[in-house]
Protein backbone atom coordinates (compact mmCIF):
# COMPACT_ATOMS: atom_id res chain seq x y z
CA UNK A 1 0.00 0.00 0.00
CA UNK A 2 1.31 3.53 -0.58
CA UNK A 3 1.34 6.24 1.88
CA UNK A 4 -0.85 9.16 1.53
CA UNK A 5 1.56 11.60 0.45
CA UNK A 6 0.28 15.47 2.68
CA UNK A 7 0.53 18.64 1.58
CA UNK A 8 1.35 22.01 3.88
CA UNK A 9 -0.70 24.63 3.84
CA UNK A 10 0.53 27.70 5.70
CA UNK A 11 -1.08 31.09 6.01
CA UNK A 12 0.56 33.82 8.31
CA UNK A 13 -0.73 36.63 10.10
CA UNK A 14 2.23 39.51 10.81
CA UNK A 15 2.36 41.95 13.45
CA UNK A 16 4.59 45.14 12.66
CA UNK A 17 4.78 48.04 14.41
CA UNK A 18 4.86 50.93 12.90
CA UNK A 19 7.69 53.52 13.28
CA UNK A 20 5.35 56.56 14.58
CA UNK A 21 6.78 59.16 17.36
CA UNK A 22 3.18 58.65 19.34
CA UNK A 23 1.21 55.94 20.18
CA UNK A 24 -2.31 55.12 18.31
CA UNK A 25 -4.74 56.48 20.25
CA UNK A 26 -2.72 58.79 22.46
CA UNK A 27 0.19 61.33 22.13
CA UNK A 28 2.31 58.92 24.47
CA UNK A 29 5.77 58.12 22.87
CA UNK A 30 6.44 54.95 21.73
CA UNK A 31 8.60 52.87 24.53
CA UNK A 32 12.04 51.82 23.72
CA UNK A 33 13.20 50.08 27.03
CA UNK A 34 12.49 53.36 29.15
CA UNK A 35 11.77 52.26 32.96
CA UNK A 36 7.92 50.46 33.30
CA UNK A 37 5.32 52.79 33.26
CA UNK A 38 6.66 56.04 32.37
CA UNK A 39 4.79 56.17 28.84
CA UNK A 40 1.34 56.65 29.72
CA UNK A 41 -1.78 58.38 29.96
CA UNK A 42 -5.08 58.59 30.95
CA UNK A 43 -6.35 57.20 27.50
CA UNK A 44 -3.83 53.99 26.77
CA UNK A 45 -4.38 53.41 30.85
CA UNK A 46 -7.85 52.90 29.61
CA UNK A 47 -9.03 55.50 32.42
CA UNK A 48 -12.56 56.25 32.49
CA UNK A 49 -13.88 59.57 30.83
CA UNK A 50 -10.56 59.49 27.96
CA UNK A 51 -11.20 59.60 24.08
CA UNK A 52 -8.85 57.67 21.81
CA UNK A 53 -8.27 59.90 18.52
CA UNK A 54 -6.43 57.96 15.88
CA UNK A 55 -2.93 58.87 14.68
CA UNK A 56 -2.47 59.92 11.73
CA UNK A 57 0.68 58.91 10.46
CA UNK A 58 -0.18 55.45 11.52
CA UNK A 59 -3.52 55.73 8.95
CA UNK A 60 -0.52 56.85 6.37
CA UNK A 61 1.77 53.93 6.91
CA UNK A 62 -0.87 51.62 7.02
CA UNK A 63 -2.05 52.80 3.07
CA UNK A 64 1.47 52.62 2.20
CA UNK A 65 1.58 49.16 3.27
CA UNK A 66 -1.89 48.52 1.33
CA UNK A 67 -0.55 50.62 -1.76
CA UNK A 68 2.98 48.93 -1.91
CA UNK A 69 0.75 45.49 -1.32
CA UNK A 70 -1.68 46.31 -4.13
CA UNK A 71 -4.20 45.98 -1.76
CA UNK A 72 -8.02 47.78 -2.56
CA UNK A 73 -8.03 51.27 0.38
CA UNK A 74 -10.84 51.37 1.87
CA UNK A 75 -12.42 54.86 1.03
CA UNK A 76 -14.35 54.40 4.52
CA UNK A 77 -12.88 52.30 7.59
CA UNK A 78 -13.90 51.89 10.90
CA UNK A 79 -12.43 50.33 14.47
CA UNK A 80 -14.23 47.34 16.23
CA UNK A 81 -13.83 46.78 19.69
CA UNK A 82 -12.30 43.27 20.35
CA UNK A 83 -13.54 42.32 23.88
CA UNK A 84 -11.67 40.08 26.48
CA UNK A 85 -10.25 40.47 30.02
CA UNK A 86 -6.88 40.22 30.15
CA UNK A 87 -4.84 42.41 32.69
CA UNK A 88 -2.27 43.75 29.39
CA UNK A 89 -5.35 45.12 28.47
CA UNK A 90 -6.63 48.17 30.61
CA UNK A 91 -10.04 48.81 28.83
CA UNK A 92 -10.98 45.11 28.59
CA UNK A 93 -11.07 45.79 24.73
CA UNK A 94 -8.40 46.19 22.48
CA UNK A 95 -9.15 48.72 19.85
CA UNK A 96 -9.07 47.18 16.30
CA UNK A 97 -10.58 46.97 13.17
CA UNK A 98 -13.41 43.80 12.07
CA UNK A 99 -15.51 43.92 8.97
CA UNK A 100 -14.14 47.15 7.23
CA UNK A 101 -10.22 47.13 7.57
CA UNK A 102 -8.01 49.72 6.16
CA UNK A 103 -6.94 47.53 3.26
CA UNK A 104 -8.57 44.23 1.16
CA UNK A 105 -6.64 42.02 -0.70
CA UNK A 106 -3.57 42.73 -2.07
CA UNK A 107 -0.49 40.32 -2.99
CA UNK A 108 3.15 40.34 -2.70
CA UNK A 109 5.79 37.81 -4.51
CA UNK A 110 3.38 34.57 -4.71
CA UNK A 111 1.35 35.10 -1.92
CA UNK A 112 -2.41 37.12 -1.96
CA UNK A 113 -2.67 39.18 1.07
CA UNK A 114 -5.72 38.60 2.65
CA UNK A 115 -5.98 42.23 4.77
CA UNK A 116 -4.18 44.91 6.48
CA UNK A 117 -5.65 46.45 9.38
CA UNK A 118 -4.44 48.98 12.50
CA UNK A 119 -4.72 48.11 16.09
CA UNK A 120 -3.50 48.86 19.12
CA UNK A 121 -0.68 47.15 21.08
CA UNK A 122 -1.12 45.46 24.35
CA UNK A 123 0.61 46.04 27.81
CA UNK A 124 3.84 43.69 28.71
CA UNK A 125 3.29 41.69 31.05
CA UNK A 126 6.14 40.56 33.40
CA UNK A 127 5.50 37.25 35.32
CA UNK A 128 6.53 37.17 39.19
CA UNK A 129 7.28 33.58 40.86
CA UNK A 130 5.13 31.78 43.75
CA UNK A 131 7.87 33.79 46.10
CA UNK A 132 5.45 36.29 46.37
CA UNK A 133 3.68 38.07 48.52
CA UNK A 134 0.70 36.57 47.61
CA UNK A 135 0.91 33.61 49.46
CA UNK A 136 -0.38 30.18 46.73
CA UNK A 137 -0.59 31.85 43.45
CA UNK A 138 1.43 33.58 40.93
CA UNK A 139 1.50 37.48 39.96
CA UNK A 140 2.18 39.70 37.79
CA UNK A 141 3.37 42.97 37.05
CA UNK A 142 1.70 45.31 34.51
CA UNK A 143 3.92 47.60 32.39
CA UNK A 144 1.60 49.78 30.02
CA UNK A 145 4.76 51.57 27.98
CA UNK A 146 3.76 49.49 25.29
CA UNK A 147 0.27 49.33 25.42
CA UNK A 148 -1.39 51.72 22.93
CA UNK A 149 1.35 51.07 20.21
CA UNK A 150 0.66 51.24 16.51
CA UNK A 151 -0.12 47.83 15.03
CA UNK A 152 -0.96 47.08 11.37
CA UNK A 153 -1.78 43.16 11.25
CA UNK A 154 -1.13 41.80 7.75
CA UNK A 155 -3.09 38.07 7.10
CA UNK A 156 -2.04 36.30 4.29
CA UNK A 157 -4.35 33.62 2.11
CA UNK A 158 -3.09 30.13 2.79
CA UNK A 159 -0.78 30.16 0.12
CA UNK A 160 2.36 28.79 1.31
CA UNK A 161 3.34 25.29 1.09
CA UNK A 162 6.84 25.16 3.07
CA UNK A 163 8.09 26.17 6.51
CA UNK A 164 11.15 27.34 3.80
CA UNK A 165 8.77 29.30 1.52
CA UNK A 166 6.92 30.62 4.98
CA UNK A 167 10.47 32.26 6.08
CA UNK A 168 11.42 33.15 2.32
CA UNK A 169 8.50 35.32 1.96
CA UNK A 170 8.17 36.65 5.38
CA UNK A 171 12.03 37.67 4.29
CA UNK A 172 10.65 39.31 1.55
CA UNK A 173 7.54 41.35 3.51
CA UNK A 174 10.52 42.19 5.82
CA UNK A 175 12.23 44.66 3.10
CA UNK A 176 9.52 45.62 1.81
CA UNK A 177 8.45 47.31 4.87
CA UNK A 178 12.09 48.16 5.94
CA UNK A 179 12.21 50.08 2.06
CA UNK A 180 8.93 51.48 2.86
CA UNK A 181 10.29 53.17 5.90
CA UNK A 182 7.10 52.37 7.68
CA UNK A 183 8.80 49.90 10.42
CA UNK A 184 11.78 48.70 12.32
CA UNK A 185 10.86 45.31 11.40
CA UNK A 186 12.70 43.71 14.18
CA UNK A 187 12.23 40.58 15.05
CA UNK A 188 14.29 40.27 18.12
CA UNK A 189 12.72 43.65 19.64
CA UNK A 190 9.64 42.16 18.86
CA UNK A 191 8.80 45.06 15.80
CA UNK A 192 7.51 42.37 13.96
CA UNK A 193 6.09 39.50 15.18
CA UNK A 194 4.91 36.52 13.01
CA UNK A 195 2.01 33.80 13.79
CA UNK A 196 1.42 30.80 11.38
CA UNK A 197 -1.74 28.84 10.34
CA UNK A 198 -0.72 25.60 9.51
CA UNK A 199 -2.96 22.50 8.30
CA UNK A 200 -2.24 19.40 6.10
CA UNK A 201 -4.05 18.08 3.48
CA UNK A 202 -3.93 14.80 0.72
CA UNK A 203 -2.04 16.52 -2.19
CA UNK A 204 -3.83 16.87 -4.71
CA UNK A 205 -7.02 17.85 -2.03
CA UNK A 206 -8.62 21.03 -2.63
CA UNK A 207 -10.00 20.97 0.52
CA UNK A 208 -8.16 22.46 3.43
CA UNK A 209 -7.48 20.66 6.60
CA UNK A 210 -8.20 21.12 10.43
CA UNK A 211 -5.50 24.21 11.40
CA UNK A 212 -3.30 25.08 14.12
CA UNK A 213 -2.68 28.49 15.03
CA UNK A 214 1.70 28.58 16.37
CA UNK A 215 1.77 31.74 17.82
CA UNK A 216 4.49 34.52 18.27
CA UNK A 217 7.43 33.24 17.11
CA UNK A 218 10.27 35.78 17.36
CA UNK A 219 12.91 34.98 15.27
CA UNK A 220 13.26 33.57 11.26
CA UNK A 221 14.93 30.66 12.44
CA UNK A 222 12.29 29.63 14.93
CA UNK A 223 9.62 30.48 12.75
CA UNK A 224 10.89 27.26 10.12
CA UNK A 225 11.71 25.34 12.66
CA UNK A 226 8.31 25.55 14.15
CA UNK A 227 6.47 25.10 11.37
CA UNK A 228 8.37 22.08 10.66
CA UNK A 229 7.63 20.83 13.94
CA UNK A 230 4.43 21.43 13.98
CA UNK A 231 3.83 19.88 10.03
CA UNK A 232 5.50 17.07 11.71
CA UNK A 233 3.24 16.57 14.35
CA UNK A 234 0.60 16.80 12.40
CA UNK A 235 1.23 14.30 10.01
CA UNK A 236 2.31 11.47 12.84
CA UNK A 237 -1.34 12.28 13.99
CA UNK A 238 -2.82 11.67 10.45
CA UNK A 239 -1.07 8.64 9.81
CA UNK A 240 -1.81 7.38 13.07
CA UNK A 241 -5.30 7.47 11.93
CA UNK A 242 -6.21 10.35 14.75
CA UNK A 243 -7.28 14.21 14.08
CA UNK A 244 -6.01 17.33 14.42
CA UNK A 245 -7.57 19.29 16.81
CA UNK A 246 -8.37 23.18 15.95
CA UNK A 247 -6.09 25.00 18.84
CA UNK A 248 -3.66 27.48 19.58
CA UNK A 249 0.77 26.26 20.35
CA UNK A 250 3.18 27.19 21.23
CA UNK A 251 6.72 26.84 19.85
CA UNK A 252 9.35 25.99 22.40
CA UNK A 253 12.76 26.64 20.24
CA UNK A 254 15.08 25.66 23.21
CA UNK A 255 13.07 21.93 23.32
CA UNK A 256 11.49 21.72 19.82
CA UNK A 257 8.45 21.03 21.71
CA UNK A 258 4.82 22.24 20.76
CA UNK A 259 2.76 22.91 23.67
CA UNK A 260 -0.91 23.90 23.87
CA UNK A 261 -1.84 27.36 24.63
CA UNK A 262 -5.16 28.13 26.51
CA UNK A 263 -6.73 30.83 24.22
CA UNK A 264 -7.45 34.08 26.32
CA UNK A 265 -10.54 33.84 25.72
CA UNK A 266 -12.87 30.64 24.87
CA UNK A 267 -13.64 30.01 21.37
CA UNK A 268 -12.42 33.71 20.52
CA UNK A 269 -15.81 34.71 21.33
CA UNK A 270 -14.54 38.53 21.17
CA UNK A 271 -18.00 40.08 20.46
CA UNK A 272 -16.48 42.62 18.41
CA UNK A 273 -18.99 45.88 17.94
CA UNK A 274 -17.72 49.42 16.49
CA UNK A 275 -15.51 51.47 18.52
CA UNK A 276 -18.13 54.78 19.82
CA UNK A 277 -15.09 56.48 21.01
CA UNK A 278 -14.07 57.03 17.46
CA UNK A 279 -15.28 58.29 14.15
CA UNK A 280 -14.76 56.22 10.91
CA UNK A 281 -11.70 56.85 9.15
CA UNK A 282 -12.17 58.64 5.89
CA UNK A 283 -9.36 58.35 3.43
CA UNK A 284 -9.47 61.41 1.22
CA UNK A 285 -7.58 62.39 -1.85
CA UNK A 286 -4.98 63.93 -0.55
CA UNK A 287 -4.05 61.26 1.98
CA UNK A 288 -3.59 58.72 -0.77
CA UNK A 289 -1.76 61.44 -2.99
CA UNK A 290 0.97 61.78 0.16
CA UNK A 291 0.58 58.03 0.51
CA UNK A 292 1.68 57.10 -3.04
CA UNK A 293 4.21 60.08 -3.00
CA UNK A 294 5.95 58.85 -0.13
CA UNK A 295 6.32 55.47 -1.68
CA UNK A 296 10.17 54.13 -2.84
CA UNK A 297 11.06 51.53 -5.34
CA UNK A 298 10.24 48.72 -3.70
CA UNK A 299 11.94 45.44 -4.38
CA UNK A 300 10.40 43.40 -7.02
CA UNK A 301 10.98 46.87 -9.07
CA UNK A 302 14.44 47.44 -8.30
CA UNK A 303 15.21 43.83 -9.04
CA UNK A 304 13.50 44.43 -12.52
CA UNK A 305 15.37 47.76 -13.01
CA UNK A 306 18.71 46.38 -12.05
CA UNK A 307 18.59 43.74 -14.21
CA UNK A 308 17.67 45.93 -16.79
CA UNK A 309 19.09 49.23 -16.76
CA UNK A 310 22.44 47.62 -15.58
CA UNK A 311 22.38 43.99 -17.41
CA UNK A 312 22.50 42.07 -13.73
CA UNK A 313 21.40 38.02 -14.13
CA UNK A 314 18.85 37.81 -12.38
CA UNK A 315 20.10 36.16 -9.28
CA UNK A 316 22.35 39.46 -8.74
CA UNK A 317 19.55 41.32 -9.28
CA UNK A 318 17.27 39.56 -6.73
CA UNK A 319 20.19 39.21 -4.24
CA UNK A 320 20.50 43.18 -3.85
CA UNK A 321 17.07 44.01 -4.41
CA UNK A 322 15.51 42.18 -1.85
CA UNK A 323 18.53 42.47 0.50
CA UNK A 324 18.24 46.38 0.28
CA UNK A 325 20.91 47.08 2.03
CA UNK A 326 23.21 45.46 -0.18
CA UNK A 327 21.40 47.02 -3.10
CA UNK A 328 22.41 50.45 -1.28
CA UNK A 329 25.82 49.97 -0.87
CA UNK A 330 26.28 48.40 -4.25
CA UNK A 331 24.34 51.26 -6.10
CA UNK A 332 26.62 53.47 -3.75
CA UNK A 333 29.71 51.97 -5.16
CA UNK A 334 28.57 52.34 -8.74
CA UNK A 335 28.04 55.81 -8.40
CA UNK A 336 31.30 56.65 -7.11
CA UNK A 337 33.50 58.47 -9.42
CA UNK A 338 37.22 56.12 -9.65
CA UNK A 339 39.26 55.12 -12.26
CA UNK A 340 39.00 52.49 -13.52
CA UNK A 341 35.51 52.14 -13.13
CA UNK A 342 33.58 48.69 -12.15
CA UNK A 343 31.29 46.91 -14.76
CA UNK A 344 28.35 46.21 -12.96
CA UNK A 345 28.36 42.80 -12.73
CA UNK A 346 31.31 42.69 -11.72
CA UNK A 347 30.64 44.86 -8.78
CA UNK A 348 27.79 42.75 -7.81
CA UNK A 349 29.76 39.72 -7.88
CA UNK A 350 32.40 40.95 -5.54
CA UNK A 351 29.63 42.43 -3.02
CA UNK A 352 28.21 38.97 -3.05
CA UNK A 353 30.57 36.79 -2.86
CA UNK A 354 33.81 38.19 -1.29
CA UNK A 355 32.50 40.81 0.66
CA UNK A 356 29.52 38.93 2.08
CA UNK A 357 31.84 35.88 3.31
CA UNK A 358 34.30 38.42 5.14
CA UNK A 359 31.37 40.40 7.18
CA UNK A 360 29.15 38.95 9.65
CA UNK A 361 25.80 37.23 9.18
CA UNK A 362 23.63 39.84 8.23
CA UNK A 363 25.81 42.62 8.90
CA UNK A 364 25.32 45.98 6.36
CA UNK A 365 28.34 46.48 4.69
CA UNK A 366 27.41 50.26 4.69
CA UNK A 367 28.49 49.69 8.41
CA UNK A 368 32.02 48.29 7.62
CA UNK A 369 35.33 50.15 7.14
CA UNK A 370 35.32 49.04 3.69
CA UNK A 371 33.98 52.44 1.80
CA UNK A 372 31.91 51.65 -1.39
CA UNK A 373 34.06 53.88 -3.21
CA UNK A 374 36.99 51.34 -2.02
CA UNK A 375 35.25 48.29 -2.78
CA UNK A 376 34.77 50.09 -6.64
CA UNK A 377 37.65 50.99 -7.28
CA UNK A 378 39.02 47.39 -6.27
CA UNK A 379 36.65 45.54 -8.56
CA UNK A 380 37.78 48.54 -11.17
CA UNK A 381 41.27 47.89 -10.91
CA UNK A 382 40.80 43.81 -11.08
CA UNK A 383 38.49 44.31 -14.19
CA UNK A 384 41.58 45.72 -15.60
CA UNK A 385 43.90 43.12 -14.94
CA UNK A 386 45.64 46.12 -12.69
CA UNK A 387 46.03 43.52 -9.76
CA UNK A 388 44.96 39.69 -9.77
CA UNK A 389 41.98 38.18 -8.44
CA UNK A 390 43.67 36.35 -5.99
CA UNK A 391 45.88 40.00 -4.45
CA UNK A 392 42.49 41.59 -4.92
CA UNK A 393 40.90 39.43 -1.94
CA UNK A 394 43.81 40.03 -0.07
CA UNK A 395 43.49 44.08 -0.80
CA UNK A 396 39.59 43.17 0.20
CA UNK A 397 41.17 41.41 3.28
CA UNK A 398 43.07 44.41 4.52
CA UNK A 399 39.99 46.58 3.55
CA UNK A 400 37.67 44.75 6.00
CA UNK A 401 40.12 44.87 8.55
CA UNK A 402 41.18 48.46 8.72
CA UNK A 403 39.46 50.34 5.81
CA UNK A 404 41.76 52.25 3.18
CA UNK A 405 42.09 53.10 -0.03
CA UNK A 406 42.87 50.12 -2.17
CA UNK A 407 45.11 51.89 -4.90
CA UNK A 408 47.70 52.76 -1.60
CA UNK A 409 47.03 49.30 0.04
CA UNK A 410 48.56 47.86 -3.43
CA UNK A 411 51.47 49.84 -3.48
CA UNK A 412 52.41 49.51 -0.14
CA UNK A 413 52.30 46.07 -0.12
CA UNK A 414 53.51 45.54 -3.80
CA UNK A 415 50.55 43.43 -4.77
CA UNK A 416 50.17 45.24 -8.24
CA UNK A 417 49.71 42.26 -11.13
CA UNK A 418 53.05 41.23 -12.76
CA UNK A 419 51.98 41.72 -16.57
CA UNK A 420 52.31 39.39 -19.21
CA UNK A 421 55.92 40.20 -19.65
CA UNK A 422 59.64 39.03 -18.71
CA UNK A 423 59.60 38.57 -15.46
CA UNK A 424 56.36 36.85 -15.23
CA UNK A 425 58.01 34.46 -18.39
CA UNK A 426 60.90 33.63 -16.18
CA UNK A 427 58.91 32.93 -13.03
CA UNK A 428 56.76 30.59 -15.83
CA UNK A 429 60.24 29.09 -16.95
CA UNK A 430 61.37 27.91 -13.54
CA UNK A 431 57.68 26.32 -12.95
CA UNK A 432 58.23 24.18 -16.04
CA UNK A 433 61.41 22.99 -14.75
CA UNK A 434 60.18 22.61 -11.28
CA UNK A 435 57.52 20.07 -12.47
CA UNK A 436 58.42 17.96 -16.01
CA UNK A 437 56.04 15.93 -15.25
CA UNK A 438 52.97 18.01 -15.10
CA UNK A 439 54.65 20.07 -17.95
CA UNK A 440 55.05 16.76 -20.13
CA UNK A 441 51.22 15.95 -19.43
CA UNK A 442 50.50 19.65 -20.83
CA UNK A 443 52.10 19.32 -24.30
CA UNK A 444 50.57 15.88 -24.40
CA UNK A 445 46.73 17.67 -23.65
CA UNK A 446 45.77 17.13 -20.57
CA UNK A 447 45.00 20.81 -20.02
CA UNK A 448 44.11 19.81 -16.32
CA UNK A 449 47.70 18.84 -15.69
CA UNK A 450 48.68 22.31 -15.80
CA UNK A 451 47.56 23.07 -12.03
CA UNK A 452 50.69 22.52 -10.10
CA UNK A 453 52.87 24.77 -12.53
CA UNK A 454 50.12 27.33 -12.17
CA UNK A 455 49.99 27.04 -8.43
CA UNK A 456 53.86 27.11 -8.30
CA UNK A 457 53.86 30.67 -10.14
CA UNK A 458 51.42 31.88 -7.74
CA UNK A 459 53.16 30.87 -4.92
CA UNK A 460 56.30 32.39 -6.38
CA UNK A 461 54.11 35.72 -7.16
CA UNK A 462 52.33 35.91 -4.08
CA UNK A 463 49.05 35.57 -6.03
CA UNK A 464 49.94 38.92 -8.19
CA UNK A 465 49.83 36.88 -11.62
CA UNK A 466 46.59 37.26 -13.65
CA UNK A 467 45.75 33.36 -13.87
CA UNK A 468 44.87 33.69 -18.04
CA UNK A 469 48.40 35.12 -18.62
CA UNK A 470 49.78 32.60 -16.62
CA UNK A 471 47.84 29.53 -19.02
CA UNK A 472 48.96 31.74 -21.82
CA UNK A 473 52.66 31.58 -21.43
CA UNK A 474 52.96 28.07 -20.03
CA UNK A 475 51.45 26.84 -23.67
CA UNK A 476 53.36 29.19 -25.02
CA UNK A 477 56.26 27.86 -23.66
CA UNK A 478 55.46 24.35 -24.14
CA UNK A 479 54.76 24.83 -27.71
CA UNK A 480 51.12 24.04 -27.50
CA UNK B 1 -36.41 32.14 24.41
CA UNK B 2 -32.49 31.92 24.75
CA UNK B 3 -30.83 29.02 27.32
CA UNK B 4 -29.52 29.16 30.57
CA UNK B 5 -26.42 27.79 29.12
CA UNK B 6 -26.32 30.63 26.66
CA UNK B 7 -26.81 33.25 29.51
CA UNK B 8 -24.19 31.45 31.62
CA UNK B 9 -21.19 31.42 28.52
CA UNK B 10 -22.39 35.30 28.29
CA UNK B 11 -21.93 36.07 31.64
CA UNK B 12 -18.41 34.31 32.19
CA UNK B 13 -17.25 36.46 29.16
CA UNK B 14 -18.41 39.29 31.45
CA UNK B 15 -16.82 37.46 34.07
CA UNK B 16 -20.09 38.62 35.93
CA UNK B 17 -21.49 36.32 38.19
CA UNK B 18 -24.96 35.33 38.58
CA UNK B 19 -27.23 33.02 40.70
CA UNK B 20 -30.07 31.42 39.67
CA UNK B 21 -33.05 33.53 39.95
CA UNK B 22 -30.85 35.91 38.30
CA UNK B 23 -29.99 33.69 35.56
CA UNK B 24 -33.80 32.78 35.00
CA UNK B 25 -34.13 36.89 34.70
CA UNK B 26 -31.25 37.22 32.67
CA UNK B 27 -32.88 34.66 29.82
CA UNK B 28 -36.33 36.40 29.59
CA UNK B 29 -34.49 40.17 29.59
CA UNK B 30 -32.11 38.98 26.74
CA UNK B 31 -34.71 37.22 25.31
CA UNK B 32 -36.71 40.34 24.87
CA UNK B 33 -33.71 42.30 23.24
CA UNK B 34 -33.30 39.63 20.71
CA UNK B 35 -36.80 39.50 20.07
CA UNK B 36 -36.96 42.65 19.34
CA UNK B 37 -33.52 42.91 17.17
CA UNK B 38 -35.54 40.06 15.18
CA UNK B 39 -38.42 42.46 14.71
CA UNK B 40 -36.26 44.83 13.00
CA UNK B 41 -35.20 42.43 10.86
CA UNK B 42 -38.38 41.99 9.31
CA UNK B 43 -37.53 45.38 7.94
CA UNK B 44 -36.32 45.48 4.10
CA UNK B 45 -33.08 47.50 5.04
CA UNK B 46 -31.09 46.25 1.91
CA UNK B 47 -30.03 49.20 0.51
CA UNK B 48 -30.05 51.03 4.25
CA UNK B 49 -25.84 50.89 5.16
CA UNK B 50 -25.28 50.08 8.41
CA UNK B 51 -24.78 52.17 11.04
CA UNK B 52 -21.95 52.04 12.78
CA UNK B 53 -21.86 55.44 14.21
CA UNK B 54 -24.79 57.55 15.93
CA UNK B 55 -23.28 60.83 14.26
CA UNK B 56 -21.66 60.27 11.27
CA UNK B 57 -18.66 62.13 11.57
CA UNK B 58 -15.37 61.60 9.69
CA UNK B 59 -11.45 62.37 9.44
CA UNK B 60 -10.67 63.48 12.81
CA UNK B 61 -7.27 62.22 12.88
CA UNK B 62 -4.45 63.15 15.75
CA UNK B 63 -1.13 64.47 14.77
CA UNK B 64 2.08 62.23 15.62
CA UNK B 65 3.36 64.63 17.78
CA UNK B 66 4.16 63.62 21.10
CA UNK B 67 2.54 64.91 24.30
CA UNK B 68 3.55 64.72 28.42
CA UNK B 69 2.88 61.28 29.63
CA UNK B 70 2.13 61.08 33.34
CA UNK B 71 4.21 60.73 35.54
CA UNK B 72 4.81 57.38 36.84
CA UNK B 73 3.57 58.01 40.85
CA UNK B 74 0.66 59.46 39.53
CA UNK B 75 -0.26 56.67 37.10
CA UNK B 76 0.42 53.78 40.27
CA UNK B 77 -1.52 55.78 42.56
CA UNK B 78 -4.86 54.79 41.19
CA UNK B 79 -3.57 50.86 41.10
CA UNK B 80 -5.02 48.28 44.02
CA UNK B 81 -1.47 46.93 44.26
CA UNK B 82 1.97 47.55 42.84
CA UNK B 83 5.24 46.23 42.76
CA UNK B 84 8.62 46.79 40.94
CA UNK B 85 7.40 49.76 39.56
CA UNK B 86 4.49 48.01 37.98
CA UNK B 87 0.96 47.28 38.53
CA UNK B 88 0.52 44.36 40.80
CA UNK B 89 -1.97 41.82 39.61
CA UNK B 90 -3.13 37.99 39.68
CA UNK B 91 -1.44 35.95 37.39
CA UNK B 92 -3.84 35.28 34.55
CA UNK B 93 -2.49 31.79 34.35
CA UNK B 94 -2.93 31.30 37.91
Amino acid sequence: MSAVEYEPVIGLEIHIQLATATKMFCGCELSFGEPPNTRTCPVCLGLPGSLPVANARAVHFGLMIGLALGSELAPRSIFHRKNYFYPDLPKGYQISQYDLPLCLGGQLGEVRIHRVHLEEDAAKLVHVGASGRIHGSDASIVDFNRGGTPLAEIVTEPDLRSAEAAGEWLRLLRTTMRVLGVSDVNMEEGSLRCDANISLRPAGSEQLGVKTELKNMNSFRFIERGIRAELARQEAILRAGGRVEQETLHFDPASERITSLRSKEEAHDYRYFPEPDLVPVAIDAAMLDAARDALPELPAARAERLERELGLSADSAHLLAFRAELGDYFEAALAAEVDPAPPAQALANWISGDLLARLADGQDPAESRVRPAALALLVGLADAKRVSVGAGRQVLDRLVADGGDPAAIVEAEGLAAIDGGDELAAIVAAALAAHPEAAANVRAGNAKAIGPIVGHVMRETKGRADGGAVTQLVHEQLGV
Amino acid sequence: MIDRDEVLHVARLARLKLDDGEVESMARELSGVLDHIAKIGELSLDDVPPTSHVVEVVGRLRPDEPRPCLPREVALEQAPAVAQNGFLVPSPQA
